[in-house]
């Protein structure tokens, strides 16, 4: 038990420090690698959890593929140009307001405890059985929503189609 | 949960003219560069045999009505009838193409692919019975919608079009899946068939809940259908699409965004209808007076049919708002023979405008009578439908959907429907008098001879809006039996 609270809170310092150093570095490639401290931080957070099949995904799609298309996205900008800008907030107001709405939420929740959370299990949800996170969701995912699960594939693929077409040389 | 067992062949029959239009549409792009040297034809060919091969199949699955991947789709005579409805849009949206495509130097792949997809997306919208399976189908349509409105890149407005439909779109999907996580998290479910059960059981979750979620899902869905207030990006991206894309998303998105709001509303939303009926209401009224009475200011023709469509949009919402089963049979023969009048008038309009779309406002169609007489003969047949003269089906539309709200006890919006009607024949009957009464404008003395497929576009849903208009039975029939949807 011991371990596994010394370990919530260094993922939480992760996602936190991450977090707070994404925001105020000036270099756009610090700001990214603080990005991936924190979101590997998330990951470490779904592994205490038990999920591991989110840990995987958080892993590959997020520090894989997201930040991949982050540092593209920041070599095409100029570095040293961006690193001399003021950096500017002028929507300041409207991001405390939000942050102490946000604030108020969490600490209602904290105070509550778990009959806050009533209404999210009103229906009938599965109770959690002895099979794995991961066995559980490839279950779900290629027998009850087989179809679906295939049809993202056509909805990746028009989209894949439609980016090529727009952004294609000649018609 | 044995795997082994859950596909069969049912299910596959119920599912197929989703797979044959997702398989045309992918054959297409693989035989692209064989294709290419040939003929600059092909492709539209090969999308016509798709679109009838779906048709065929959409018909032949009907035989044995019923749902299929566990419940994920809901293949009865509601799902055919709209399914054959937007394959019938998509056959008349190619036929003009073909010319329009060869003017612009713009024959590829792409183009006939995408537009399959999307209407794949629609028949799995029309066919679905849950809200993801409707969701998936909602994107996959719209996607593939967002690209064909901004086919012609070097033009402006078709820019301007298609990124104003696609922030606007993708905003409104958000608004419609934040509905669904609603009634997921409130019902546990998404099944349609058990929401309703749930809204209606014993253990019935929080009306503030269920009622957020119908809010939601209705400002996404209003807005596919360009239903006021949410009708503003309608004008500008139907003026600045293809003239035969906007055809189609006038016709086919919208005919499958209704039918899954006939269905959501009608099935799961039934216990609630009492909250969400002065929404609607509202809506539809509201559709209907800015329509029109914008339609009236309108010197462009493709701007002014936009204006129309979003009042056609309100006098179907008159039908929902009246929730009962004649009110969905009355909406799906309106949309059935919108569809036909509204194709046939926007394909005038391809065939009129020439290369680069240089002709289409209200004056270039004048002396269109004199010099090609057949033209001017389909338009009058569309005009007079969309106006709802009796003997073509718009009359027959406006008709059961006021006749569907009486019965329901709505008076004030039967009045107000009937006399934005009126309204609307004004601006109608001026393209016709500028059509047979005016000198011939430059546009109408360059008109190209029509081709064989514009031909076929023009006269085919001119029939389809006269045999509506005169032996209204026949669809009406079928559609009051499929109006009793499964609850």
């Amino acid at each position: 038990m011991v371990i596994d609270a010394v370990s919530f809170y260094l993922f939480a310092l992760m996602v936190l420090g991450g977090g707070i150093l994404t925001i105020t570095r000036r270099n756009a490639v610090h700001s990214a690698i603080s990005l991936i401290v924190s979101l590997l931080g998330v990951a470490g957070l779904y592994l205490l959890q038990g999920a591991e099949f989110l840990f995987a995904v958080q892993i590959v799609l997020y520090v894989g593929g997201i930040m991949l298309l982050f540092l593209f996205v920041i070599m095409l900008v100029n570095l040293d140009m961006a690193a001399k800008e003021r950096q500017f907030n002028h929507q300041w107001l409207v991001a405390l307001v939000a942050v102490a709405l946000v604030g108020a939420q969490t600490g209602y929740f904290l105070i509550r405890g778990q009959g806050a959370f009533r209404i999210a299990d009103a229906g009938g949800i599965a109770p959690p059985s002895a099979l794995g996170n991961t066995e559980i969701l490839a279950d779900a995912l290629f027998s009850k929503y087989l179809l679906p699960f295939e049809l993202v594939s056509v909805l990746l693929l028009v989209a894949v189609v439609g980016s090529v077409v727009m952004a294609k040389k000649r018609i | 949960m044995p795997v082994s067992n859950f596909v069969n062949p049912a299910d596959l029959v119920r599912f197929l003219p989703e797979i044959i239009l997702t398989v045309m549409g992918t054959l297409l792009m693989v035989l692209d560069p064989v294709l290419h040297k040939r003929s600059s034809y092909a492709f539209g060919h090969l999308s016509l045999l798709g679109l009838a091969a779906a048709l065929v199949a959409s018909v032949y699955a009907f035989r044995d009505p019923g749902p299929a991947f566990g419940g994920m789709l809901m293949v009865d005579g509601f799902a055919t009838f709209f399914r054959v409805l937007v394959i019938g849009v998509g056959i008349l949206t190619i036929l003009p193409s073909y010319r329009f495509l060869a003017r612009h130097d713009a024959e590829t792949s792409e183009y006939h692919a995408l537009l399959l997809y999307s209407i794949a997306g629609q028949c799995l919208m029309v066919s679905a019975n849950e809200l993801i399976m409707i969701f998936l189908g909602l994107e996959i349509s719209s996607i593939a919608s967002y690209i064909l409105a901004g086919y012609l890149r070097d033009d402006k407005r078709a820019n301007e079009s298609a990124l104003k439909y696609f922030l606007l779109g993708s905003f409104a999907t958000g608004f419609f899946l934040y509905g669904v996580a609603f009634i997921y998290g409130s019902t546990g479910t998404v099944n349609l068939t058990s929401v309703h059960a749930a809204l209606t059981g014993p253990n019935a979750p929080s009306p503030v809940f269920v009622g957020v979620a119908a809010a939601l899902m209705f400002v996404g869905l209003a807005f596919k259908v360009s239903a006021a207030p949410f009708q503003v990006w309608a004008p500008d991206v139907y003026q600045g699409a293809p003239t035969p894309v906007t055809a189609f998303l006038s016709a086919g998105p919208k005919a499958a965004a209704f039918a899954i709001f006939l269905r959501i509303f009608m099935t799961s939303f039934q216990p609630i209808a009492n909250g969400w009926e002065p929404l609607v209401w509202g809506s539809a009224l509201l559709s209907m007076t800015i329509g029109n009475f914008a339609a009236l200011l309108q010197s462009n023709v493709k701007r002014l049919l936009a204006y129309s469509s979003i009042a056609h949009a309100g006098y179907v919402l008159v039908a929902l708002t009246a929730r009962s089963d004649v009110g969905t049979a009355a909406a799906m023969f309106y949309l059935a023979a919108y569809a036909f009048m509204n194709v046939g008038a926007f394909a005038v309009v391809s065939h009129l405008s020439g290369r680069g779309e240089r002709y289409q406002n209200v004056d270039d169609f004048a002396g269109l009578g004199q010099k090609q007489p057949l033209t001017a003969a389909m338009l009058t047949i569309f005009l007079l439908s969309l106006i709802g003269v009796p003997l073509t089906g718009g009359f027959f539309g406006k008709f059961y959907i006021f006749k569907a709200a009486l019965e329901s006890h709505l008076v004030w919006l039967t009045v107000l429907g009937l006399l934005n009607s009126a309204v609307a024949a004004y601006y109608y009957l001026r393209l016709l008098v500028m059509m047979y009464m005016h000198e011939p404008s430059e546009a109408a003395t360059n008109a190209e001879p029509l081709s064989f497929g514009l031909s076929a576009a023009l006269i085919l849903p001119a029939l389809g809006t006269l045999v509506l208009g005169i032996f209204p039975s026949w669809v009406l029939e079928f559609a009051g039996r499929s109006s009793n949807l499964v609850k």
